[in-house]
């Protein structure tokens, strides 16, 4: 589980976090809703540590990660797996060596060890007959698979993603968001997601917190979201014609 | 302020450069491709700029010095000085700012936009050291050796040019580069390139790692990378030959 409480964030003189807390239950796949620049990403580094926060408290199961140092913290990354919005493969490493590359960093096992773990992780995504190719040589939809095998290479306890179905297309996109549900219910992963795409949060959205300029306006489930009264979270969900639709026939 | 600002932040990354490595088998595979890449791949051009340079200092030398009361073999050992005391080293340095600064900018940059440098934290790894520690060793290692090939290279174009031209008699010219020679002149020089290699690589990676924006902001800071990297150059070189030579 990750608890995140009460948490300020600013940049610049300008703050980005006003006091946001949440609970992010292991097994679960938790979304951070909200429109683009209102503070999803910033949440979301800030949990991961890439962001110090101004005040408040990050906690991973009952350690608080917030205020550790980068080496104290380092037992806990290892244990983070995160998919990123452009999906931030190393450009020079072979995708089998992508998803090796935390294996090599961090386990001792031996290269045939680390090549079936590679393997089973690519196959787990659904990717066959790509260990030598290189990122720019595979299509957005698989450099975010290769990135979710890295993600899973050391086993994680946390996923992160950020906005991973950004740029892809609705099909590829529902490969995407099925995968990190499955993964997340075999292993029992904690999973926190980015999105702002209404149909992950239609089809995996267990948890789900709505961000909305800095703040946490609202939390519930895909059924809630529905039905919830908040204004700005309504405009938020029922902008698009089709989801309009459904809110009639709800 | 702003200049404060930077040398304080340099400090601080090369505060967290410096440290010890993540995995050392891995450090050690990356420094040798580092020094091939930076170093190996560079040979080449230190090669032509060497030959071209040793030849036009021993015409222009041999051309000021064309009078009677002067012995041929003083172009030898004039050609033969500014090569080893200046030009193989500085001249190097400033074409290797050039090549390898911009360089390693671009790529630490690329990577820092694209949250590749991201994804390396993320993992608990200390990503300045693991990305920037192997690029500052391999250069500080292969910048001595790149300056020795170009003194050797250099004082040879001399030898070719001054033979061919006319200007200078061969038995001339190598009785020059052998005249009072000071073997410190040498030790010189590298130490003065090694100096050089730290400054390229860490001036670079250092613009590179704090790149913000997109692909137009790693062209600045590739640039960046090789202007200030260039001053520094021309600063350290003033201030070691007063440290050395005087």
């Amino acid at each position: 589980m990750i608890e995140v409480r009460n948490v300020n964030k600013t940049f610049n003189k300008k703050q980005i976090l006003f006091d946001v807390s949440a609970k992010f239950e292991a097994g679960q796949t938790n979304l951070i809703i909200g429109q683009s620049g209102h503070g999803k990403t910033v949440l979301l580094k800030s949990i991961v540590g890439l962001h110090s926060i101004d005040s408040g408290e990050i906690i991973y199961g009952n350690k608080v990660f917030s205020g550790m140092s980068f080496t104290d913290q380092k037992e806990i990354r290892q244990q983070i797996g995160m998919l990123f919005q452009g999906s931030a493969l190393f450009d020079s490493l072979t995708v089998e060596e992508n998803v090796k590359f935390p294996l090599d960093m961090f386990s001792n096992k031996s290269t045939e060890e680390k090549l079936d773990r590679v393997n089973f992780c690519l196959n787990r995504v659904n990717l066959e007959n790509v260990n030598h190719l290189y990122p720019s040589e595979i299509s957005g939809g698989m450099q975010k698979r290769v990135a979710i095998a890295r993600a899973i290479a050391l086993n994680p306890k946390y996923l992160f993603c950020d906005e991973p179905n950004s740029g892809l297309d609705p099909k590829t996109s529902i490969v995407i968001d099925n995968l990190i549900y499955e993964i997340t219910k075999e292993y029992g992963i904690t999973t926190i997601m980015n999105t702002h795409d209404m149909n992950s949060v239609m089809a995996i959205g267990e948890k789900i917190i709505y961000i909305h300029s800095g703040r946490k306006l609202w939390e519930g489930n895909k059924e809630d979201i529905l039905v919830a009264k908040e204004k700005e979270l309504n405009d938020f969900v029922f902008a698009s014609e089709l989801f309009k639709r459904i809110k009639r026939n709800v | 302020m702003r200049f404060v600002f930077h040398i304080g932040r340099y400090f601080m990354f090369l505060n967290r450069v410096f440290k010890r490595p993540e995995k050392f088998k891995i450090f050690v595979k990356q420094f040798f491709k580092e020094a091939e890449k930076l170093g190996t791949n560079s040979v080449g051009i230190v090669v032509i700029i060497s030959v071209f340079m040793g030849a036009v200092i021993t015409l222009q030398t041999a051309y000021n010095l064309d009078m009677a009361f002067i012995p041929k073999y003083t172009i030898g050992l004039a050609a033969r000085e500014s090569v080893l005391l200046e030009f193989s080293s500085t001249i190097v340095g400033l074409i290797m700012a050039g090549k390898v600064g911009s360089n390693i900018a671009s790529e630490i940059g690329s990577m820092k936009v694209t949250e590749q440098i991201d994804a390396i934290e993320i993992m608990g790894i200390n990503s300045s050291s693991f990305l920037v520690l192997p690029k500052i060793l391999a250069l500080v290692f292969m910048m001595p050796l790149l300056t020795v090939i170009s003194m050797g290279i250099g004082i040879s174009g001399g030898w070719i040019a001054g033979f061919v031209s006319g200007e200078v008699p061969s038995t001339d010219y190598i009785y020059g580069i052998q005249y009072s020679f000071k073997p410190f002149y040498i030790v010189y020089s590298v130490i003065k390139s090694a100096v050089f290699g730290f400054l390229i690589s860490s001036i670079s990676s250092y613009q590179g790692y704090y790149v913000e924006g997109g692909s137009l902001e790693v062209g600045i800071a590739s640039t960046k990378a090789v202007v200030v990297s260039s001053v520094q150059i021309i600063l350290f070189n003033l201030l070691l030959t007063q440290l050395l030579l005087a």
